[in-house]
């Protein structure tokens, strides 16, 4: 657990001190800010966080692999990451303190959104229970996304291909829902069961939509479903331990 | 503390070392010499648990590089060759960062970090960006994070590779001191420098061990020629080598290419040759006896004490041929 702390510390501490954390985090408010006030600048808009969440879980299929993409790949790079793997650490502890950076950096950001639902509270009467359901539903997701891209980052010393790696296996798994479609029984039934959550109708300003089928329409409508929390802990879990698989091979090769 | 017993590495079907077996004893500086791509850098890599052996057995302190490999990660320093640092960091943090992963608690570390710093005389760099240092500074940082942790088994590859001749006399310098109290295995291409600093030496080519001894006995056993420097009056390079081939002891005969073109023909008929001859005969007085009945003039016969680069090359060439 020591060790798990002394790395994330570390990568937190190098986050704040480069351009990375601040450039993703304005570009995130931006953008996130963007598709809020959109959402509830119409006539009889709805006050809730729909839009932004619809904005945010859009954008880190590419903000996530970009905050990741440096951590295993640059050690590579550097040769630093013969002398971590040289001292007396597990792999695992390794790549959980790199995850937790991340994953504490992205929840900074969220925070720092947070000023949506103040402005929420001032001007309006939002329903408590979609925005707490859909910032645990956020949580998760960016969870699910950095092990993705952390994972993507130990394939290789070029962080670009981490980022492109990384970028490509969660927009595959946000587009999922145009192969099933085209689909019919088991295979289609399975394959939507992976649908992460994003969806480009995004983009329709009318629907700020999230995928229907996926594993984030219910935290956005303010329902936790066991199912849904299910999956972004198993895609998290699933890449993390990918992530540790790749560093010990290295070992071995 | 540091024992090989038949190691070999190979990655996939290239193999970097074969069956190589050695021991370093405590306390004691060892230094590895090789071309590069000999196999001491996977050598090095094994013996600090960071790829296994594809054969054989190493343990590091008594424990197995494989089967225990975290207690051999606890008591071992290493600087790889390319001296790894965070170049976004400063030197204080680094080393902090560096010794807490390492194992070492917040509070040795503070104890420890000062006595470090002295000894590498990084003193006035402490704040400084690892990223801002010159080679030789980070040279010395990548050497203090090695020892800050005081490991019994310090593992160098090329300590001194890339850094200027001023840097690399300091550096080779507090590499000697270090070796007082630690047990060092050292790498390096250049032989003056572990003649310098070690005790023992195994010299490594081509994945495998061909030598392993004193420096000093080093140069005495590997003396399989004598180097004769003559010059001669009167006499055509072409007639003097084969002449000088002619000889049953004699290795080989080439004009001397230390002079230059110019030099060569300011002294005109002195044409200066290099003569290798087998020891232990009496090979000089045949040499002479060849230049007189030829007619030649005899100005010049002096023997060559052989450098260690050229025993070195001599050493290692030998092996190829025996392929």
């Amino acid at each position: 657990m020591r060790f798990i702390s002394v790395i994330a510390i570390k990568e937190i501490r190098t986050y704040f001190a480069s351009p990375m954390a601040y450039v993703v985090s304005a570009a995130f408010l931006a953008i996130t800010g963007f598709f809020f006030v959109a959402s509830v600048s119409d006539a009889f808009a709805e006050a809730s966080i729909r839009g932004y969440l619809a904005g945010a879980i859009f954008f880190m299929i590419f903000m996530s692999p970009a905050l990741t993409m440096r951590l295993i790949a640059e050690e590579q790079k550097l040769g630093t990451l013969e002398l971590l793997l040289t001292s007396p650490l597990r792999e695992f502890e390794i790549v959980f303190g790199k995850f937790i950076a991340a994953f504490v950096t992205t929840f900074v950001m969220i925070v720092l959104s947070l000023y949506f639902v103040i402005v929420l509270f001032v001007y309006g009467d939002p329903d408590v229970g979609p925005l707490l359901s859909g910032l645990l539903g956020l949580s998760l997701y960016a969870a699910a996304t950095l092990a993705v891209g952390l994972f993507a980052s130990s394939l290789s010393s070029n962080q670009i291909v981490g980022l492109v790696v990384g970028s490509g296996i969660l927009t595959a798994l946000t587009i999922i829902d145009f192969v099933s479609e085209r689909l019919t029984g088991v295979v289609s039934e399975v394959l939507d069961a992976f649908q992460l959550g994003a969806s480009f109708s995004v983009f329709d300003l009318d629907s700020f939509g999230v995928a229907e089928g996926g594993h984030f329409a219910d935290f956005a409508r303010g329902i936790i479903s066991l199912t849904d929390i299910a999956y972004y802990s198993s895609i998290t879990a699933v890449f993390l331990l990918l992530t540790v698989l790749v560093l010990e091979a290295r070992r071995w090769r | 503390m540091i024992k090989i017993e038949h190691m070999s590495k190979s990655y996939g079907p290239y193999p970097a070392v074969i069956d190589i077996s050695f021991e370093v004893l405590k306390g004691e500086i060892v230094g590895f010499l090789g071309p590069n791509g000999a196999g001491k850098t996977t050598t090095m890599r094994v013996v600090t648990g960071f790829t296994p052996p594809t054969h054989g057995e190493v343990t590091v302190g008594g424990y197995n590089v494989v089967s225990h490999s975290l207690d051999v990660r606890r008591h071992i320093g290493y600087l790889p060759e390319s001296v790894p640092l965070y170049l976004d960091m400063t030197v204080t943090d680094y080393l902090t960062y560096m010794g807490e992963i390492r194992g070492m608690n917040k509070s040795w570390v503070k104890e420890r970090l000062p006595k470090v710093i002295d000894m590498v005389r990084l003193g006035e760099y402490r704040n400084t960006l690892v990223g801002r240092l010159s080679k030789g500074y980070r040279q010395r940082t990548g050497i203090a994070q090695a020892i800050l942790h005081e490991p019994d088994v310090l593992v160098m590859d090329e300590p001194t590779i890339g850094i200027d001749p001023i840097q690399v006399v300091e550096t080779r310098e507090l590499i000697s001191n270090l070796g007082e109290e630690h047990t060092m295995l050292l790498s390096s291409h250049i032989l003056p420098e572990v003649s310098a600093i070690c005790k023992r030496v195994l010299v490594i080519n081509d994945g495998r061990i061909v030598a392993d001894d004193k420096p000093d006995d080093l140069s005495e056993k590997l003396q399989h020629a004598e180097r004769i420097e003559i010059s001669v009056r009167g006499a055509e390079a072409p007639a003097f080598i084969n002449a000088m081939r002619d000889i049953s002891d004699v290795v080989d005969a080439r004009s001397d290419q230390r002079v230059s073109i110019v030099q060569r023909a300011e002294r005109e008929d002195f044409s200066p040759f290099i003569v290798d001859a087998r020891p232990n005969v009496q090979a000089s007085e045949q040499i002479a006896k060849t230049i007189i009945e030829n007619g030649w003039g005899l100005t010049n016969l002096t023997p060559l004490p052989m450098t260690l680069e050229e025993i070195f090359l001599e050493l290692t060439t030998e092996e190829n041929l025996g392929e």
